[in-house]
């Protein structure tokens, strides 16, 4: 009795996970939307080695390949384990019925082979239960150091034809890596690998660092530094690491600033007698361009995608909400109306959506909204989170999350903007202020 | 020969005192003197930090000067009235409970009104500066209101030297 009733709840559970998470009709697709509460299950066949040496790389590189899927909440890689045929050839056809039998949606095949310092990567991507490839075979390829770049771009492809969505694995993350205590926190610059690999510091700890951007082609990264006492603007070339103050800053407190899509143009917040406003100004150089002209506090500004328009937080009404204007300049529209106070507005890549911070009721929030400020969510709930950067597709934040306490100290954390899969970016210890390059080249 | 003695022991005493001390913070130019000296000695950085006050608190979320913070900011314009050889820079500063952008404006605006009301009371604008350290440099570190209180400051940290 019990058995058949749990075979019959199994048997339902199979049915939602048929029907309800990814279409069994059709070509393999994941549509993402709130819907999807179960990950596809997905066979990472291990790459062959085209040679013995290339053995531990080909697994090095199969391993983040699964990584990467599972780690975007929408695949369930199966264990190799569970394989009734191994991959022996990349070249011979696929015994599908092998693969159906252990419910894979997708199978993806590789191989890797070693020429010198270069790595070449081929993969193949194929719906299992349609019993066709998905697109067409690819290789990539790259120096012996790229290894986790080429495994990223892998995973990016196989997102991108099985969600018809760009991917984001293979893109870097500049944060800022804390140490000491609560009272005497030492900052320094950091970069890595968006799963939290290949970590190197492009500052040291000698002065207080805070907020780094990327800009879109990461080149180079805007940053807000106290070396010279007081928070100015700095901007660092990322493979030089030669760092210069932003150029003609007026003799005030500069901060929060944010680099244009084209990267010409940083914007940024300015004090002047207690009172801050928001400023433009040329990377080159050039005479400052003061935007906001009020008494209230105006910071945190950032562009749309498109560079038309200027999202920001002020506290003009009374409390910090966020508010759109032409990136011109002109009559500022406030989109956040709900409880509480909107802080440190990013625009998604995608121009849908703005992520925001919120602060309601002694919690925070990492939430998104429309540009009209309407269909408001809320993604994470903490003692304090804050600082929301964008996944290169638009479907991740990345934040900073920070527990309460004398010991209390922050991490990286992302979510999806469906509000699931939370989770914590791994740093080498505490770390804060993401901020989330696009697509590597 | 005796003069540089001297000058190489108050530089070592400068050093000291900005090294231990946890309230202030680097200053933005000349030399940090916050605490140097002795708190009996009335023309003393140690008699204004401890005797006079070198900080005002502020509620949530203002920058608005109480009774309280009004009547430490008078006793600070007298000394600096009277020790005129003396710079101040007025940090501002925020608890943690806010985003590190707003609470950097949050701290500019306190300490730009401790420094309004101390040129108001007629120290000379260009004997004072300011810095936001935002929510960087909490001196409390519970995340209870009795700890956000003493960080919502605004801390006046002597320098000598000439001005900025």
């Amino acid at each position: 009795m019990i058995k058949r009733l749990f075979v019959a709840a199994l048997a339902a559970l199979l049915a939602v996970l048929s029907w309800g998470a990814w279409a069994q009709d059709g070509p393999l697709r994941i549509e993402i939307t709130e819907g999807v509460i179960e990950p596809l299950p997905i066979a990472v066949a291990p790459f062959l080695a085209e040679a013995g040496t290339a053995q531990a790389l080909a697994a090095d590189i199969t391993a983040v390949v699964r990584a990467d899927l599972e780690g975007s909440g929408l695949f369930r890689a199966i264990s190799p384990n569970a394989f009734i045929s191994p991959i022996t050839s990349f070249d011979s056809p696929v015994q599908y019925a092998d693969w159906k039998a252990i419910n894979a949606q997708g199978l993806v095949t590789g191989t890797v082979s070693v020429s010198g310092g270069s790595i070449t990567v081929q993969f193949r991507l194929f719906d299992v239960f349609s019993e066709v490839p998905l697109g067409e075979g690819l290789q990539f390829a790259g120096g012996g150091d790229a290894w986790r770049r080429l495994a990223h771009k892998v995973a990016d492809e196989v997102y991108t034809r099985i969600t018809g969505e760009g991917g984001y694995f293979d893109s870097r993350v500049v944060f800022v890596a804390e140490t000491g205590p609560k009272d005497a926190r030492q900052k320094r610059l950091a970069v890595m690998d968006y799963d939290g690999a290949n970590v190197s510091y492009l500052t040291d700890s000698s002065t207080l660092v805070l907020a780094p951007r990327i800009s879109n082609d990461g080149s180079q990264v805007l940053y807000t530094s106290y070396d010279t006492g007081v928070p100015r603007i700095n901007l660092l070339d990322t493979r030089t690491l030669t760092r210069r103050p932003l150029s003609n800053q007026p003799d005030a407190m500069s901060f929060s600033p944010r680099f244009s899509p084209d990267g010409t143009t940083v914007l940024f917040s300015l004090s002047q007698g207690g009172n801050t406003d928001l400023y433009r100004q040329a990377l080159s150089g050039g005479t400052p361009e003061r935007l906001t002209q009020a008494p209230s506090i105006e910071t945190a500004p950032g562009y749309s995608p498109d560079g038309s328009r200027i999202v920001f937080e002020s506290d003009r009404s009374g409390s910090q909400q966020i508010y759109i204007m032409p990136a011109a300049g002109g009559e500022p529209q406030r989109i956040s109306f709900g409880p509480g106070r909107y802080g440190s507005p990013v625009w998604s890549p995608r121009g849908d959506l703005i992520a925001f911070t919120k602060q309601n009721q002694g919690r925070f929030h990492i939430g998104v909204m429309r540009t009209d400020g309407s269909e408001e969510r809320l993604l994470t709930a903490s003692f304090l989170d804050e600082g929301p950067t964008w996944s290169p597709n638009g479907r991740v934040v990345m934040f900073t999350r920070e527990t309460a306490g004398a010991g209390g100290a922050p991490a990286l954390y992302s979510v999806d903007i469906t509000g699931r899969n939370l989770k914590r970016v791994p740093t080498p210890g505490a770390a804060s202020d993401p901020a989330w390059s696009p697509l590597l080249e | 020969m005796s003069r540089s003695i001297l000058t190489l022991a108050l530089v070592a005493l400068v050093t000291l005192a900005s090294c231990t001390d946890r309230f202030g913070g680097p200053v933005a130019g000349g030399a940090g003197v916050a605490g140097a000296g002795s708190p009996s000695d009335p023309a003393s950085p140690a008699y204004f930090q401890q005797a006079v006050g070198d900080r005002v608190l502020f509620p949530v979320d203002e920058s608005t000067l109480n009774a309280a913070a009004r009547a430490t900011l008078d006793q600070q314009a007298a000394w600096l009235r009277a020790n005129g050889s003396y710079r101040a820079t007025i940090e501002g500063h925020a608890d943690e409970q806010g985003t590190r952008e707003y609470n950097l404006a949050l701290g500019a605006r306190r300490a730009s009104s401790a420094q309004q009301y101390l040129v108001s009371q007629g120290i000379a604008a260009n004997r004072l500066s300011t810095v936001s350290f935002g929510k960087e440099r909490p001196i409390e570190l519970c995340s209870t209101e009795s700890c956000y209180a003493q960080n919502r400051r605004a801390v006046t940290v002597l320098a000598t030297g000439a001005g900025v």
